[in-house]
């Protein structure tokens, strides 16, 4: 019996009668993670993994009906036993285990086999049917090792430092933020935030994940000598704003796991481009696969016939699930949060 | 290479020209004189032939990468660069080759030409072993010819000049011919380009052509002329002939032709090779090569279509019929130098008289003089402009009379203005897309364009392919596009896509040719999207029709 179906409504659990990372309003809602595409409002009573609740609150509203799961701790609704396991990818993302007569599937939501340090690290769950994404689904996604990537990102401000510019780093203001101050210097220069970066932060400081001092950049003056020291941690969105133009002049860069292509990173039109993803790359997703022991690999959002084909030329069985998380198909134009 | 490879991703990291120049400077300040040699030849766009069959890398690579053959094709196509996929998909060096730049290309690159195809394969995969990521796509950029970085020659010239500490003019007139195929870049040549200027530096340049001094082009309309230009007086008019820019270099009883690219092309045009034992030693000429028919059919051009002189550009030898089919001319328009004598720093009437005395001294079969033409005011030329494609040129050019011969697309020494006329134009349906190349890697920006191959109202009228085109759009207009594209895609072969046709673009094209080749039975030359006609219907594109009448 399949566990997981794909429905209009988002992924259902037919013998628990309840949803995954929903993408239209449901009565119960079991919530990966808090990015925008796998929680969303709506939906009449929410479940996640116990770190995840501050930030599930803080983007979904204090007064949801969510109740919280610790990892690892098992329940049982209409007969299927229930169980969350860390995913590795941003602060409270869970892979979510299904056990129903003797048959076990997991739901990966979005995951990255690499600790980080800024939430709990990546467990493979055995299973029978194994759930994935596949944003980086092709072999040309390796990333560098995350010493050498944080050496290059301090490198750089160092240098912007020495030449009196600003360096102002775009970033996604959940999850990539975070990972990114954890990685920094403070030594170098003050770090600034933008304003929708810092309520993040605070949940992060919350759950007891160590994070540099940040100081919100609309506290400070324009023109303080201050900004031409300062690493400044702003949303992709706030690029070419009127906001931008208080750190006079400033080296900028991006950080994303699309970074890796010359093509994506010009289209920016960034000074530079730094390759940190919270999802796993090609050697991570295979990986991956391959300790959950599944035979059955249900594949969603990124280069979905890229990875199905090349799973069942590998003798799994492998097909798509057709979601709404990310993009379709293959790299898209406007990258989702990666 | 490392060093080269750090330059590189120097340059890549920036937009800013300053942040460039000194990354060159520091570049070339460091660098033993062998790898600047290298490093000017390729960043001043010098290109040496392939290799390596392209195929050959990629089956090598693929199966270094241990991977199936479409998948190594699926990963292509999101890169959108062959070098950088390869370099994205073979195992990564743990260190990097501590070779320099001319080691690389002169031991180690430019042999595999002449190789056989096992001993390339097998010299390849050690090779690629010694060298880091960024090292690997550059060493494959190198060996694609495919090495671009987003740096210009004069930005090369100007970082050498400041390095030199000479003027940055006479560093570019010492680049010239400096990339061409036929010169191999040695640390003597590099020493030359930054050497302490000379006297006899002038009695030693052999058959170097000067910097081709370039137009901007005029947009503004007419109206504005007066405010914008002065009165036409003021101006040199000529025709703006679309042919081959060259230059004819005639010194020391020998005899060389320079395309715009630097390139030397003397062999490819025999026609000229009797102007050497005319023409006295120290003549340069500017102008166009033509493919000239006169005396045809009487009103039509004697200046045949750019796409005949290209099917013979196309040939590897050129034999009697070719050469009485397509016989070349050279229409000159400029004198660079006369008598041994740097002309370009008289004015341009200067140059026009002295230029004007020398065709009517030397009446020479191949040797044309550009006419010049005469309007009373802006309006009157206008309409001249307007006889254009009926005489077989692209427009008008107004050159400053007072005008000095300068360097490349510079304002400083005086004024050309190209005065082109609007591309012929037609609203054409998108069919197919493909992903793009370099900065449109992975989206679907390359497209098929097609009409109606009959009017509207006719049963089962289909849409036949006539163009495709990449460029037009902007960065916004391209994400919008190409999320289109994935929503309507009926089909995908490869790489291709075929769409439910919903988009309708302006495409803009500067010639137009019947051929056999299309599907369409017509040819069109640089197509591009002028707009994206968002208020149009697919019923309401062009037809094969539209197209037709606008063949003379």
């Amino acid at each position: 019996m399949d566990l997981v179906i794909a429905r209009p409504e988002g992924l259902y659990c037919p013998p628990g009668d309840f949803y995954i990372d929903p993408w239209r309003p449901v009565d119960r809602a079991v919530i990966t993670h808090g990015h925008g595409d796998h929680a969303r409002t709506g939906n009449r009573h929410y479940l996640t993994a116990e770190p995840g609740a501050g930030i599930l609150r803080s983007r979904l509203g204090q007064d949801i009906d969510l109740q919280t799961l610790p990892y690892g701790e098992r329940i049982r609704h209409h007969g299927v036993t229930l169980s969350l396991h860390p995913a590795g990818h941003v602060l409270g993302s869970a892979q979510v285990r299904l056990e129903y007569q003797g048959e076990i599937w997991v739901a990966s939501g979005d995951y990255k086999v690499e600790p980080d340090g800024t939430c709990a690290a990546f467990e493979p769950v055995r299973c029978h049917t194994f759930i994935t994404e596949s944003t980086f689904g092709l072999p040309i996604y390796r990333w560098p090792s995350q010493a050498n990537l944080f050496a290059g990102i301090n490198a750089w401000w160092r240098s912007n430092c020495e030449q009196g510019k600003a360096s102002v780093l775009f970033c996604y203001a959940f999850g990539k933020a975070q990972r990114i101050l954890h990685g920094l210097d403070p030594d170098i220069g003050p770090i600034l935030v933008h304003g929708a970066v810092e309520p993040l932060n605070r949940v992060y400081r919350e759950a007891g994940v160590q994070l540099p001092a940040t100081r919100y950049a609309g506290d400070v003056p324009r023109n303080d000598p201050l900004m031409r020291q300062a690493l400044i941690l702003a949303p992709p969105s706030a690029a070419g704003s009127s906001w931008m133009r208080r750190f006079g002049d400033y080296s900028d860069a991006f950080a994303s796991g699309w970074m890796l292509l010359r093509g994506t990173r010009r289209r920016r039109g960034v000074d530079r481009g730094f390759v940190l993803s919270d999802h796993a790359d090609w050697p991570g997703l295979l990986w991956a696969i391959g300790q959950t022991g599944a035979e059955r690999v249900m594949v969603t959002h990124g280069s979905v016939n890229v990875l199905v084909r090349y799973l069942n030329e590998q003798g799994l069985d492998a097909r798509a699930f057709v979601t709404e998380y990310g993009e379709e198909d293959d790299t898209p134009a406007t990258e989702p949060e990666a | 290479m490392k060093a080269f490879a750090e330059l590189y991703l120097r340059l890549d990291a920036t937009t800013s020209s300053n942040a460039k120049l000194e990354a060159l400077r520091d570049y070339f300040a460091a660098a033993p004189a062998e790898d600047a040699a290298w490093a000017v030849y390729f960043l001043a766009g010098g290109r040496p032939r392939q290799l390596v069959p392209t195929r050959m890398l990629r089956e090598l690579a693929t199966a270094l990468a241990g991977l199936p053959d479409w998948l190594f094709e699926e990963s292509y196509q999101a890169v959108g660069d062959l070098a950088e996929t390869i370099s994205l998909l073979l195992p990564e060096a743990a260190h990097a080759s501590d070779h320099g730049l001319a080691y690389w290309v002169e031991a180690q690159l430019l042999p595999l030409r002449r190789l056989p195809a096992e001993e390339v394969r097998q010299r390849l995969t050690p090779l690629w072993a010694q060298l880091d990521r960024p090292s690997l796509m550059l060493c494959l950029k190198l060996i694609t010819g495919s090495f671009r970085v987003g740096v210009s020659k004069l930005l090369v010239t100007r970082a050498l000049a400041q390095l030199a500490g000479l003027d940055a003019k006479r560093v570019a007139q010492r680049l010239v011919g400096y990339t061409d195929i036929s010169h191999r870049p040695t640390a003597a040549s590099y020493l030359k380009l930054i050497a302490e200027a000379s006297a006899d530096e002038h009695n030693q340049r052999g058959g170097q052509p000067y910097p081709f001094f370039l137009a901007h082009a005029l947009q503004a309309p007419p109206e504005q002329f007066d405010a914008l230009l002065g009165p036409p007086a003021d101006w040199q008019i000529e025709w703006k002939w679309d042919g081959i820019r060259a230059q004819v270099v005639k010194r020391d009883g020998q005899l060389w032709v320079w395309s715009r690219g630097e390139e030397l092309v003397t062999e490819r045009f025999p026609e000229l090779h009797g102007l050497a034992a005319s023409l006295p030693d120290g003549t340069v000429l500017d102008g166009e090569i033509l493919v000239w028919k006169p005396g045809m059919d009487a009103g039509l051009p004697a200046v045949q279509p750019f796409a005949v002189l290209q099917q013979r550009l196309g040939r590897k030898t050129l034999g009697k019929k070719l050469l009485a089919e397509a016989p070349v001319v050279l229409q000159a328009y400029d004198l660079l130098e006369w008598h041994g004598e740097d002309w370009r720093n008289r004015p341009q009437h200067e140059r026009r008289q002295q230029l004007q005395c020398l065709v009517a001294e030397y009446p020479l079969a191949p040797l044309l003089l550009s006419p010049l033409l005469d309007g009373n005011d802006w309006n009157d030329l206008a309409r001249q402009r307007e006889q254009s494609r009926n005489l077989g040129v692209e427009g008008l050019m107004l050159k400053q009379r007072d005008a000095l011969y300068g360097v490349g697309r510079t304002k400083d020494m005086g004024l050309w203005w190209k005065w082109k006329i609007d591309p012929f134009s037609v609203d054409a349906v998108l069919i197919y897309a493909q992903r793009g190349h370099g900065r449109r890697a992975s989206l679907y920006s390359d497209y098929t364009f097609a009409v109606w191959n009959a009017p509207p109202g006719t049963p089962d009228r289909a849409l036949v392919p006539f163009a495709k085109a990449y460029s037009g759009l902007s960065d916004e207009e391209m994400r919008k596009v190409d999320a289109i594209i994935r929503k309507t895609t009926v089909e995908t072969f490869g790489p291709v896509r075929s769409v439910t046709p919903t988009l309708v673009f302006e495409l803009g094209f500067e010639g137009i040719a019947l051929s056999r080749r299309h599907k369409s039975g017509i040819a069109v030359r640089f197509p591009r999207m002028l707009r994206w006609r968002l208020d149009k219907p697919v019923d309401e594109a062009d037809d094969l029709a539209s197209l037709q009448a606008l063949l003379v």
